[in-house]
């Protein structure tokens, strides 16, 4: 029992919770250069992410909106923290870390570099809860490839 | 139809007792479950059926001339008879068994009206339906130019009867409602709606899926022309449903699908199909769900139906009270007459995450939009946790509930 309460604990960590209460970089972005939805299709929620990518294949701002459980929120706000100002392979690399990551596919070589993304761990132990915590990221890779089909975690 | 009476509420564990798959622990804790709506446990006997038909008597229907053929067939065909008359059709031939109310309802929706609706007709629906009681009305609509004509409802999430009983104009071909809400509970007054559509000529079908579990029906009495539903919602194995259809519709309507079992003769030049209800049943049917669903009806009428109602009423009426008094709780759905179902949202809690944090208290409920987008939409939301109680459920249940929303808030404070 109080490892069941453990997971949960693990799972809405204080840095989760702080991101889905005042999520980073809300709104529309003006100028986006890429834009991309996430919809959840086991809930309906949605979500569009929107990157200003520079000249030089850096991404110079990125926001996002929409409605979604206290994870999906979560996790869009720490990746728009964690792209902002990257090159586009990182943010890239970043995807592909953390989907290996949460899915378990296998264990990651580049988690050293996921920094507070490592928050999102507890998903982990709720299968039905990655697709959450993963959608803002598949919009991420949508939105990178010019992809007009909103993304979807299925 | 017989009012329920109001009965003690002593029987609930004795019912409980009947569902073997309620006595686990999830997530460390006894199982409370609380989304029946979605789909019903099953009761030993159901399980019994199923397991020994399997055992003893498989065979295909309607086909051998040996022994476990006539036995599957006398099963199979034993079941359509509880079912007639479980909801007191006048025939068996009004009784076709499908797969689910989703299969009953596109059987309508293909074989009674795609071939005679076009531009200028309507298909009338309401607000309120699942989305098995739209989008195959929708397809009907684009395959034949008809229009979607959609009744309002109000805050509580009830009908706008003087508005549905509005747009029920002279080019309405049919009115497809629900019984009972699966997302809000709100029981529909169909009885009376059905009436006022004879006077315009207006066939109805009621998407019975939520109705069937917790009342009585007595389709004559309702008077509707066809009523769908469902097997898992009512105890019984998934993959099975009805359609109740009025046996001069039925007898008019093209088959839905082609196959085997629907046909008296094939050749090349020609088909002579079945008579009713076989027309509507091609292909191998699912005998031994159709053989559970006829030990579900048997377990239903063994308590009956009316004592099952005023017991549930009594704990829907007890939940309602007891989530009423939660600070920070929002009712969604709040019809004078419901049945099984309450909607809410917590706070600003997401509705997916009270769902986890439940369930890691036992507590199993329903979270997202139900199947009832325009429903949420209505209400300006996303979805709801919903939780819906059986026969099985009792007061603990309930409270239960309570303490688990609490934790939830607690995690979330």
């Amino acid at each position: 029992m109080s490892q069941q309460s453990d997971d949960l604990q693990d799972l809405y960590r204080e840095l989760i919770l702080d991101h889905a209460r005042s999520p980073r970089h809300f709104g529309r972005l003006q100028n986006a250069t890429h834009e991309a939805a996430g919809i959840n299709p086991l809930c309906g929620d949605k979500l569009r992410l929107y990157l200003q990518v520079n000249a030089d294949d850096r991404i110079e701002d990125t926001s996002f909106e929409g409605t979604g459980c206290a994870i999906s929120v979560a996790s869009a706000s720490l990746l728009t923290d964690t792209i902002i100002g990257q090159p586009v392979a990182a943010a890239e690399a970043y995807f592909e870390s953390i989907t290996r990551r949460l899915t378990g596919t296998e264990p990651g070589d580049l988690d050293e570099h996921l920094g507070k993304l490592r928050a999102l761990d507890g998903v982990k132990e709720f299968p039905s809860r990655v697709k959450c915590a993963t959608l803002a990221w598949h919009a991420l890779h949508s939105a990178l490839h010019n992809d007009d089909q909103p993304a979807t975690t299925e | 139809m017989t009012q329920p009476q109001p009965q003690s509420t002593a029987p609930e564990e004795d019912w409980r007792k009947d569902f073997p798959v309620l006595e686990q622990s999830v997530s460390g804790h006894p199982l409370v479950f609380l989304d029946s709506a979605a789909s019903a446990q099953q009761p030993q006997s159901v399980i019994d059926a199923v397991a020994r038909y399997h055992r003893e008597d498989h065979a295909n229907v309607h086909r051998g001339v040996h022994t476990l053929s006539h036995r599957a067939t006398d099963a199979y065909e034993g079941a359509r008879d509880k079912i007639r008359e479980f909801i007191n059709a006048s025939s068996r031939t009004e009784i076709v068994l499908t797969s689910g109310t989703t299969e009953s309802i596109n059987l309508v929706a293909q074989s009674f009206c795609r071939p005679r609706v076009g531009p200028g007709d309507k298909i009338l629906i309401t607000h309120l339906e699942h989305h098995a009681n739209i989008v195959p009305w929708q397809m009907v609509c684009e395959q034949t130019g008809a229009e979607l004509v959609v009744a309002p409802i109000d805050d509580d999430g009830q009908l706008e009867i003087d508005a549905l009983r509005a747009l029920m104009t002279d080019d309405v071909f049919i009115l497809a409602m629900g019984h009972v809400s699966n997302a809000l509970g709100t029981i529909n007054p169909v009885r009376e709606i059905v009436a006022e559509a004879r006077q315009r000529n207006i066939p109805v079908l009621v998407d019975g899926a939520q109705g069937v579990p917790h009342m009585a029906i007595d389709v004559q009495d309702l008077d509707c022309d066809f009523y769908a539903f469902s097997g898992h919602k009512m105890f019984g194995p998934t993959g099975t449903g009805v359609l109740y259809g009025r046996e001069s519709l039925l007898d008019a309507m093209p088959p839905y699908q082609g196959g085997g079992d629907m046909i008296l003769e094939v050749s090349f030049d020609g088909t002579i199909y079945n008579d009713l209800p076989y027309k509507f049943e091609a292909g191998t049917p699912n005998i031994s769900g159709v053989v559970g669903l006829g030990a579900a009806v048997d377990y239903l009428q063994s308590i009956g139906m009316d004592r099952i109602a005023a017991s549930e009423q009594a704990l829907h009426d007890y939940m309602v009270a007891a989530l009423s008094e939660i600070d920070g709780i929002r009712l969604i759905g709040t019809a004078r007459n419901k049945a099984s179902v309450q909607s809410f949202l917590l706070d600003d809690i997401h509705s997916h995450d009270l769902g986890t944090i439940l369930d890691h208290q036992g507590v199993a409920i329903r979270t997202g939009h139900h199947c009832a987008m325009p429903v949420m939409t209505r209400f300006g939301i996303s979805g709801t946790a919903r939780a819906s109680v059986a026969l099985y459920n009792n007061r603990d249940d309930i409270d239960r509930l309570v303490e688990a929303l609490g934790k939830a808030q607690q995690i979330f404070s």
